[in-house]
């Protein structure tokens, strides 16, 4: 559904634009239909320019992208006609109705039925009773919902959510993640920036951590397990060092570290590995109390690798 | 034309709520009207005026042949005056039109909207009528009303047929919405380069500068307002509004004014 390769957007910037800045360095990307994709990155990475220029607002400088099967430079308006764009501001129109606000929308995106869309929207997103409302009595919360009805009226396949929880309360955040949940379910494909790293790890399907290029792309999962392994904790009831001899047996084996009464070993595969190394414990007296994986947070995955780019830059 | 008509539903929704965009749009149509009426009628009505034509400075009697001194002297003030109808299309339309994109720019509303299918041409030509429209309705209308209160003075004939000469409806009626045009242009070019509201309308305001200036060309008898000087005006303004139409779509970048705002 998108698909760019070496797309990159160079800024000039200066008084008279003698300086310049990559704001996005060759990015090569492929989202899949329905997928939910997030792309992860600090403040000033270039989440935004990338939307920006995947939805067809800004030009790159070079490279080239395919967006809902239109060529972005070529096809703009098709492209804007096909997606919808949540941007990080609701950006409403604070003196009109949330149902005029829907409805200049729907207007200008020319769809079909213009009152039935908002109403459905409306009705969706629980902003039915206060339709008739302006905007600038609503709060945060309730402008973020009209946001993501605003990006949803024209019934978009592609949907790209600019840091679509920014700033709001947990009730409210919770709400618009269980309607990207709703949209995933739908077969939509979303495209997603967030800081919220415990949002991606929910929602996502596949992320990509990026500061002014793609420094990774899998799901958190496989990016956990390709920077950290997989690490299982044997909670053992005494710690004897003849357990570790006898563990040191068995092939395939990584790391075997000690804490306590903790043996802490790095395994390939935990599934075939687990049976032999309980085995072994029992055999050689050890009481085996707990058995679990250290999971590593994809938090721990982005820090890693923002901070290894930030040190190669250097 | 869809989204220009939706365009143009949005501009004035917004600006028709708030008051005071409402109160300039209406009390300085009021007051231009308002001020060569009662001008008038402290002058005395036109047939009445005591005055001698001999009295009068000699290129003053000469604009005016066949009427009294009074009469006179009520055209040499209309003269002035008949420009406030000509600086109302200028003013109204800045009011709407200086807002119109750096307000977007403000509220952040403007990426939604560059976001949606909507053209650049589409977007101008919504924002612009958007403004255009207002500012030659209220001329329209507070002209209607000049004239129909300088009947209602019981000005003379001759007074009365010098409001609705030529010039003055062709000034009034052809060369007011080109000026609107002019006008609205202007401000949303100046709208879509500033990054605040205040100085956007500041800066548009300055449109009206070279009508000032024909103003007190003929407020200082530098410059005679006759049916040719109408004319020749209303086809070098037109040929101006075309330009900067064309320049207008031309030199709305929505990435620049999206990027370089802050």
């Amino acid at each position: 559904m998108i698909k760019t390769t070496n797309l990159t957007k160079i800024f000039k910037i200066g008084k008279k634009g003698q300086d310049e800045l990559i704001a996005v360095d060759a990015l090569s990307l492929e989202v899949y239909r329905g997928e939910v994709f997030g792309f992860l990155g600090p403040n000033g990475a270039g989440k935004t320019t990338t939307v920006r220029m995947l939805t067809g607002l800004i030009r790159p400088t070079s490279g080239s992208a395919q967006v809902a099967g239109f060529e972005l430079g070529k096809d703009d308006t098709q492209i804007r006609r096909n997606v919808g764009f949540l941007t990080e501001s609701p950006g409403m129109y604070e003196r009109l109705t949330a149902e005029k606000n829907l409805s200049i929308f729907a207007e200008l995106y020319d769809v079909p039925d213009v009152e039935a869309a908002v109403n459905k929207y409306l009705s969706m997103l629980g902003l039915w009773e206060r339709r008739h409302d302006s905007v600038g009595s609503f709060s945060k919360g309730m402008r973020q919902k009209l946001a993501v009805a605003r990006a949803l009226i024209h019934e978009p396949q592609i949907l790209f959510l600019d840091e679509p929880t920014s700033g709001l309360d947990p009730e409210a955040a919770k709400t618009v993640r269980g309607f990207i949940e709703e949209l995933k379910s739908e077969g939509r494909t979303i495209f997603m920036t967030t800081h919220n790293l415990d949002e991606a790890e929910k929602l996502c399907d596949r992320v990509g951590i990026f500061q002014g290029k793609l420094l990774s792309l899998d799901s958190p999962a496989k990016l956990r397990e390709s920077l950290f392994g997989r690490k299982v904790v044997f909670h053992l009831k005494e710690m004897k060092d003849s357990f570790v001899e006898q563990i040191g047996t068995i092939p395939d084996l990584g790391k075997v570290e000690v804490v306590d009464n903790k043996m802490i070993i790095s395994v390939k595969n935990p599934e075939e590995s687990n049976p032999l190394i309980i085995k072994k414990l029992v055999e050689a007296g050890a009481e085996v109390q707990f058995v679990g994986e250290i999971r590593h947070s994809l938090e721990q995955v982005y820090l890693e690798m923002v901070n290894n780019s930030q040190r190669g830059q250097a | 034309m869809k989204h220009i008509l939706t365009i143009i539903r949005k501009e004035w929704s917004e600006v028709f709520k708030n008051r005071w965009v409402i109160a300039t749009m209406t009390l300085v149509p009021l007051l231009f009207t308002a001020m060569p009426l009662i001008t008038l009628a402290t002058t005395g009505t036109g047939s009445t005026g005591g005055a001698e034509m001999s009295g009068l400075p000699g290129d003053l009697s000469a604009s005016c042949p066949g009427m009294t001194a009074g009469e006179c002297i009520q055209v040499y003030v209309l003269n002035q005056f008949m420009l406030l109808f000509m600086i109302m299309p200028l003013m109204i339309p800045t009011t709407i039109a200086a807002y119109s994109i750096v307000g977007e720019k403000t509220t952040r509303s403007l990426e939604p909207l560059l976001a949606t299918p909507i053209t650049t041409v589409e977007l101008l030509a919504g924002k612009g009528l958007a403004a255009v429209i207002p500012g030659i309705l209220i001329s329209y209308g507070a002209f209607g009303i000049f004239v129909l209160g300088s009947s209602l003075l019981g000005l003379s004939p001759a007074v009365m047929g010098y409001i609705l000469s030529p010039t003055w409806l062709l000034g009034i009626l052809a060369l007011g919405p080109i000026l609107s045009v002019i006008s609205a242009i202007f401000a949303i070019y100046i709208s879509s380069r500033v990054s605040d509201p205040r100085v956007a309308e500041q800066l548009s305001g300055m449109v009206v500068m070279p009508l000032l200036m024909v103003m007190f060309a003929v407020m200082a008898g530098k410059l005679v307002l006759n049916i040719s000087f109408m004319l020749i005006t209303i086809v070098v303004c037109a040929i101006a509004a075309i330009g900067m139409l064309y320049l207008g779509t031309l030199i709305f970048d929505r990435e620049n004014i999206l990027t370089k705002w802050k």
